[in-house]
């Protein structure tokens, strides 16, 4: 039941007869015969699905719309290799950040994520770089990966304008599938950097965008490769890396077109070889790494992340450092940090101290360089003293602690406060730190006091520290 | 059985397992969207994520190879005398380096975000749209140095060692 039944005129022919006799031979180059496919290669309803696909195609519906060379099974293989090693990192320390936030205390955001999250367990302290390299690797890796991403857009493109667009259900609903895979990787990737850049455009929260759409591109990729497996496969098999690496401008070859391949049916000639389409995309994912890294590193590098926010070293001496909440936007005043001021631990039983700042310095003060690293991906290592948290459970009856909670002068904002967890809280190298470098911290980093822990998100290491609760026992 | 399989591939056009590969990747992102809903403006996040998938493949896309093709078409058309080492290359990596490097780092260069990290960290911004120009013009430059050499080269009859730069 075509719609040339009983007529051996095409659509295509039909429409020529209309076009005034010297634009002919112009449009008919615009317009192509679609394919004519055999039934079987349609599922139900196969007459209506096959009726419906023979329509004339033009513009880039037409498959000798694209050109380039290059497109073809190996190349989006390829890309596609590379996104299935990198993509899983970044999206693992991802959802390890969210971890890291310790949700089991509700200090997570967002804070109720139903079934979507990790197993929980409690955040580790060791090694005391774990937060800064997880964070750097998934900002970094993410950031690193964006050129691979768009270069396996660029493969698959020709795909979205095949025509008929689906040719069985299953078609169909892989192709909406895409739109979520499509979708959420550019969203996440959207999201993040334009998150690192406090560029708050989107004007939604960031963190509920971010960690939902992360999830949202968990199911869309995994049964993507689940699909797609096979003909990754293939695409792989059909040529050999170091034949392509060895491969100049003049040997290379358009990969065979085939009906439902990636390769065009009239590809141009090459300017550009595949190896250098390699070269380009490694070295755009290099360039990109060079202009972020520093962020993570430090100084003395930083200043190579020449395009982030970031990469400026702060100039004041020792002690000044990367801020992330500055005193005035927590509206902390002179006042509730001058002499008046008096950290209050409340421990067993409802025990209760109340400690001055030059009480707390005449505590046995430890000292230790340990980094603290932003959700953003970018890090800094300092000197801290103060007074080991354990220490002052002790001095409030308790000797095993199981938590810490810590409030801070802050009124509003989301971090004001935090839960530790048992490893945090004994862990010898946490501390209410009082210096920075050997100086007083800046009323920027939290003078008087502050909370700092190994490996926790820089954010929970709380500024402006007002009183901390402890639980547990003696 | 086997007959029914079969029977089902071809009519479905994919295999029960896939199918229920999709099936349950729909049924697992409606149930993210919905957590994401109850959080604020669920909407614009909606827009957003479809908006993303759309600016890439209508927008983004056509754009650069419609700039690409251009361009192509402009040095078949140069002069001969440029056609002996073709240039082609030579401007469309560093073009692309410096759009990928503008389209990454908008937020900083079009200093959008300049009032929300100043208020954060007491710092403002560096001047990015000046370092961004000044690396478009590195990349231009190295470019433009590695062309002459090619030409340089070409000119005095030494062949290069392979007939491209990768």
């Amino acid at each position: 039941m075509s719609l040339d039944q009983g007529d051996r005129r095409t659509a295509r022919d039909r429409i020529l007869e209309r076009v005034p006799a010297r634009f002919r031979d112009r449009v008919a180059d615009q317009i192509e015969e679609p394919p004519d496919l055999p039934l079987e290669e349609f599922g139900q309803p196969r007459r209506l699905l096959r009726a419906s696909s023979r329509l004339p195609l033009v513009g880039p519906l037409r498959p000798r719309t694209w050109k380039s060379p290059l497109r073809g099974s190996w190349t989006t293989a390829i890309f596609a290799v590379v996104l299935l090693v990198g993509l899983p990192v970044v999206t693992i320390t991802g959802l390890l950040s969210y971890i890291a936030y310790q949700p089991q205390f509700h200090q997570a955001i967002p804070a109720h994520v139903g079934y979507l999250h990790l197993p929980y367990f409690l955040w580790p302290t060791h090694p005391v770089w774990l937060y800064r390299f997880t964070q750097g690797l998934h900002v970094a890796l993410g950031i690193a990966l964006i050129p691979v991403v768009l270069a396996k857009l660029w493969s698959v493109i020709p795909k979205l304008f095949t025509f008929p667009p689906a040719r069985s259900l299953f078609q169909l609903l892989e192709r909406a599938s895409l739109l979520l895979l499509v979708g959420s990787i550019l969203f996440e990737l959207a999201t993040g950097v334009l998150n690192i850049q406090y560029d708050y455009v989107f004007r939604f929260d960031f963190y509920t965008a971010h960690y939902y759409g992360a999830w949202v591109f968990v199911f869309a990729f995994l049964t993507h490769v689940l699909i797609k497996w096979p003909a990754m496969r293939r695409g792989l098999k059909s040529r050999k890396l170091r034949a392509v690496l060895a491969e100049d401008l003049a040997h290379t070859e358009p990969e065979p077109y085939t009906a439902d391949g990636l390769a065009p049916q009239a590809p141009a000639k090459p300017t550009l070889s595949r190896r250098g389409l390699l070269a380009v995309v490694g070295g755009a994912s290099a360039m990109l790494t060079i202009f972020t890294i520093g962020d993570t590193v430090g100084d003395p590098v930083r200043f190579t992340a020449l395009l982030s926010p970031r990469g400026q070293s702060y100039r004041g001496g020792p002690g000044h450092f990367q801020v992330n909440r500055t005193a005035k936007a927590a509206q902390i005043t002179a006042a509730e940090t001058g002499a008046a001021w008096r950290l209050v631990i409340t421990g067993l039983d409802g025990q209760e101290l109340e400690l001055s700042r030059a009480e707390l310095l005449s505590l046995p003060q430890v000292g230790q360089a340990l980094p603290i690293a932003c959700v953003e991906g970018w890090s800094t290592e300092q000197h801290w003293s103060g007074v080991r948290l354990r220490d002052l459970a002790a001095m409030v009856g308790i000797h095993r602690a199981q938590t810490a909670f810590v409030t801070s002068l802050e009124k509003s904002g989301a971090f004001k406060q935090v839960t530790l967890g048992s490893d945090q809280v004994r862990d010898e190298k946490t501390l209410l730190a009082l210096k920075v470098a050997g100086l007083d911290l800046l009323p920027d980093h939290g003078y008087p006091a502050r909370i700092i822990v190994p490996a926790l998100p820089g954010v929970h290491n709380t500024k402006w520290v007002k009183a901390i609760t402890f639980t547990g026992s003696a | 059985m086997r007959r029914l399989w079969d029977r089902f591939v071809a009519d479905v056009g994919g295999d029960p397992l896939r199918l229920l590969s999709l099936l349950a990747c729909f049924a697992l992102s409606g149930y993210a969207v919905y957590r994401a809903s109850l959080g604020p403006l669920p909407e614009r996040m909606a827009v957003w994520f479809v908006g993303a998938a759309i600016a890439h493949d209508l927008l983004l896309y056509p754009l650069y190879a419609l700039a690409d093709r251009s361009w192509s078409l402009l040095v078949r058309r140069g002069p001969r005398r440029l056609r002996a080492v073709p240039i082609i290359n030579y401007v469309r990596i560093p073009a692309m380096f410096s759009a990928l490097l503008l389209l990454v780092f908008w937020g900083v260069i079009s200093g959008q975000g300049n009032a929300s990290f100043r208020y954060a960290s007491d710092h403002p911004y560096a001047d990015y749209l000046a370092r961004w120009l000044v690396v478009v013009g590195v990349l231009f430059g190295v470019s433009a140095v590695l062309y002459a050499i090619r030409v340089s080269r070409a000119f005095r009859g030494r062949p290069t060692p392979s007939g491209e730069r990768a």
